[in-house]
């Protein structure tokens, strides 16, 4: 499931933030804003992806770097609310 | 005011060069051309009638020192000068501000350009001592480009007529680009075509068959960061602000034509306006651009003002599709790609005051590079303020306040808002501090270069290349002081002036005149400590206290608000003209080779669907067509492909 997410999440930041420049090689772990991959309105797209693509709702306190600022968070993030919302 | 172009060299057949070069900028000087051809030189100019009407014709001659010259500009304090060339005993033929150059300089030589107050360039040919002197006014408001061809040097107010020389073609240099999509501008000498120089502002260049000399003759300086400023209260910093201010525009409503004032209605062109509009017995001409979108129309603001001055208020709409349909003329005058398309209002506004008759009008540009009004000085305040306490998550919510026309911002958590702003990352003792969040956002679009362009410009770093320039007392300097000077050095000559200012107006033969920019305020105004200009984070405050008798209460409290046009939005909708679609699809983009057309692709769609709201989409997009438009217009080769093809 996390390769799932993972790929879907890559996906998106390459299309939408890099423009389909695959020779862009997207760590895990590389934050999104000191690679000047995303700014402030990109993470308005970010969050109104996750909330379209994995039916999450994202609260004003989740939209923070500490979720957000790079794969690895993102997927744990999305993980954490889909299982949130299954056992609500 | 007016174009001139001219060589140093032998020229074959150059009585039929001249003109040719001089029509390619006829619109700069709609009302007479002349040439003026020598032993080895050649001089021609295409003039704009403001002072002297009758008796200044160029090139102008001064036989008895053997002196030509072409000049593009106006000397605001001629008439001061004159008197004082009388009292010495000379006698001038005309009342035009040229002769006054010629007379100063045969009594002084090339040491004369520092008694010109004014905007200006000019080319003056030395014939005793068989030179030629190239010069350029101290913030750069007017322009002086040269390249050398086959030995000569070439020059010209803009580069469209360099490239009526005979075997000169225009090419884009690669590295001006990647100055472009960092910086905003290229850094002068440098310009977008490679090959061809710009004259730094504040700059004269002396050639003669032994070479070419430049020599800056006048520099923008500030005092150490700490060291003791003259002990001056605020009332009298605002005494000598209000009278320096009230003459800088005395001496500029000096024509023999009447003058007319641009009006945004923010505080600065309201207050030229306003000063003019008293110096003005038979009233005043103001005009304003407007925009359908609430986020960047000002009219509400103009209109009280207008009123409040009771001047004849003239206005012209900037509606969807109109900065399309202009933008292909617009990228021909700035002859250099751009990332923003506030230019295009700017080049409708001026085709306005045209069509009323009018030549000459005062502008607001300057103040804030002078009494720090831009937003990033207050954006690097900020950073600082919250860099000393990092882990703070109260400070970073002031960026809100200052950016509350940006909704993406406004929505930011505080970690966010940190992050964005590199209140952590970026090193306070960087010399481009104030600025790296600006760079960054702009050269994201460097996303976008195309494999062979990014193999042409390796290794090479824009801003590295930036900070190579800066002086040596520099980094004595207070950060304001730093960033104001980035700001009045670099992006205000490269690009205010310039893409914003003399060529949208000289499109349509209109000069514009600053009285913010005259040199004795901009002593003055950075001689001040930061506090007086930059208070807590109310910009301009010296400003505001000089000329608060002048303004509407409403009008003198406003804040700055960006002077901003709708960007990649204005080419969908009603402004996705057929070029559009021509220049920006794949094949296209193929064609000019600059761009990777997959990444360009994407793009545009994103544009198209609206989609792309933030700074650097928008900045890439703009950066993008007209570049492609700067490859169809100069260099020669058609990279249009139809998109039903």
């Amino acid at each position: 499931m996390s390769d799932e997410i993972s790929s879907r999440v890559k996906a998106f930041i390459v299309e939408n933030f890099l423009f389909g420049d695959t020779s862009y090689e997207l760590a895990e772990t590389a934050s999104l804003i000191d690679n000047d991959i995303i700014d402030s309105t990109g993470v308005l797209e970010l969050v109104a992806f996750i909330e379209d693509d994995f039916a999450v709702t994202m609260a004003d306190a989740d939209i923070v770097p500490a979720n957000l600022d790079s794969v690895e968070r993102i997927v744990s993030f999305i993980k954490q609310k889909t299982r949130q919302s299954e056992s609500a | 005011m007016c174009g001139f172009v001219g060589y140093f060299g032998d020229v074959a057949e150059a009585g039929r060069l001249l003109p040719t070069m001089v029509s390619a900028i006829a619109h700069r000087g709609p009302d007479g051309q002349g040439i003026h051809v020598g032993q080895g030189f050649g001089l021609g100019h295409a003039r704009l009638s403001v002072v002297d009407l009758e008796g200044g014709h160029q090139p102008m001659s001064y036989s008895p020192a053997d002196l030509t010259i072409a000049f593009n500009g106006e000397i605001f304090n001629y008439v001061e000068l004159r008197e004082q060339l009388r009292a010495r005993g000379r006698r001038f033929r005309t009342t035009s501000d040229t002769e006054v150059i010629l007379q100063l300089y045969d009594e002084m030589g090339e040491d004369c350009i520092s008694e010109l107050n004014g905007d200006f360039a000019f080319a003056l040919w030395d014939g005793r001592r068989r030179r030629m002197i190239l010069a350029r006014d101290r913030m750069g408001v007017r322009p002086l480009f040269y390249t050398v061809h086959r030995g000569t040097l070439y020059f010209s107010s803009e580069v469209k007529a360099l490239l009526q020389v005979p075997g000169l073609s225009a090419e884009i240099d690669p590295f001006a680009l990647d100055q472009i999509f960092t910086l905003w501008s290229p850094i002068a000498p440098r310009t977008a075509f490679q090959g061809v120089f710009e004259l730094e502002p504040a700059s004269l260049m002396t050639v003669s068959e032994t070479g070419r000399k430049v020599r800056s003759y006048w520099s923008l300086q500030y005092p150490d960061h700490g060291a003791a400023h003259a002990p001056v209260s605020e009332r009298q910093a605002a005494e000598e602000v209000r009278a320096l201010l009230t003459d800088a525009t005395r001496i500029r409503m000096r024509a023999d034509v009447p003058v007319g004032c641009y009006l945004s209605g923010g505080l600065d062109s309201s207050i030229t306006s306003a000063l003019a509009a008293g110096m003005a017995p038979q009233g005043l001409e103001t005009f304003s651009v407007t925009f359908d979108s609430a986020e960047h129309d000002e009219s509400a603001f103009q209109n009280e003002m207008a009123a409040a001055l009771a001047t004849r208020h003239h206005v012209v709409a900037c509606r969807d599709g109109d900065i399309a349909g202009v933008f292909p003329d617009v990228i021909r005058f700035t002859e250099r790609p751009i990332i923003r398309t506030a230019p295009a209002p700017l080049y409708k506004l001026s085709a306005l005051v045209r069509q009323n008759g009018m030549k000459v009008v005062l502008t607001g540009e300057g103040a804030d590079e002078v009494f720090a009004g831009y937003d990033i000085f207050k954006e690097a305040r900020v950073r600082r303020f919250c860099a000393r306490q990092p882990m703070s998550d109260r400070r970073p919510h002031l960026f809100r306040r200052l950016y509350p026309y940006l909704p993406g911002l406004q929505k930011q958590s505080a970690e966010y808002l940190a992050a964005f702003f590199g209140t952590q990352a970026d090193s306070l003792d960087d010399p481009l501090f104030s600025h790296r969040p600006r760079l960054r956002s702009t050269a994201a679009a460097k996303l976008f270069f195309s494999d062979d362009l990014r193999a042409e410009i390796t290794g090479y770093d824009a801003a590295e290349d930036l900070i190579s320039r800066l002086p040596d007392d520099y980094s004595r300097w207070n950060p304001l002081h730093q960033a104001q000077y980035l700001e009045s050095r670099f992006l205000l000559p490269g690009y205010i002036l310039s893409s914003q200012g003399d060529r949208m107006a000289m499109a349509h033969g209109i000069e514009g005149r600053f009285p913010f920019l005259d040199h004795r305020l901009v002593e003055l105004a950075a001689t001040l400590p930061p506090g007086m200009t930059l208070k807590g984070l109310v910009e301009k405050h010296i400003l505001r206290e000089a000329t608060k008798d002048l303004l509407p209460a409403s009008i003198g409290a406003r804040t700055k608000q960006p002077y901003r046009a709708p960007d990649s939005q204005s080419f969908t909708g009603a402004g996705d003209c057929d070029y559009v679609g021509s220049l920006m699809n794949a094949d296209a983009i193929a064609k000019g080779g600059l761009f990777n057309p997959k990444s360009v692709l994407k793009l545009h769609d994103k544009c198209k669907r609206n989609a792309a709201s933030g700074f650097r989409d928008n900045a890439a997009f703009v950066g993008i067509l007209s570049t492609q438009l700067w490859l169809e217009k100069f260099a020669g080769t058609s990279v249009q492909v139809t998109r039903a093809a």
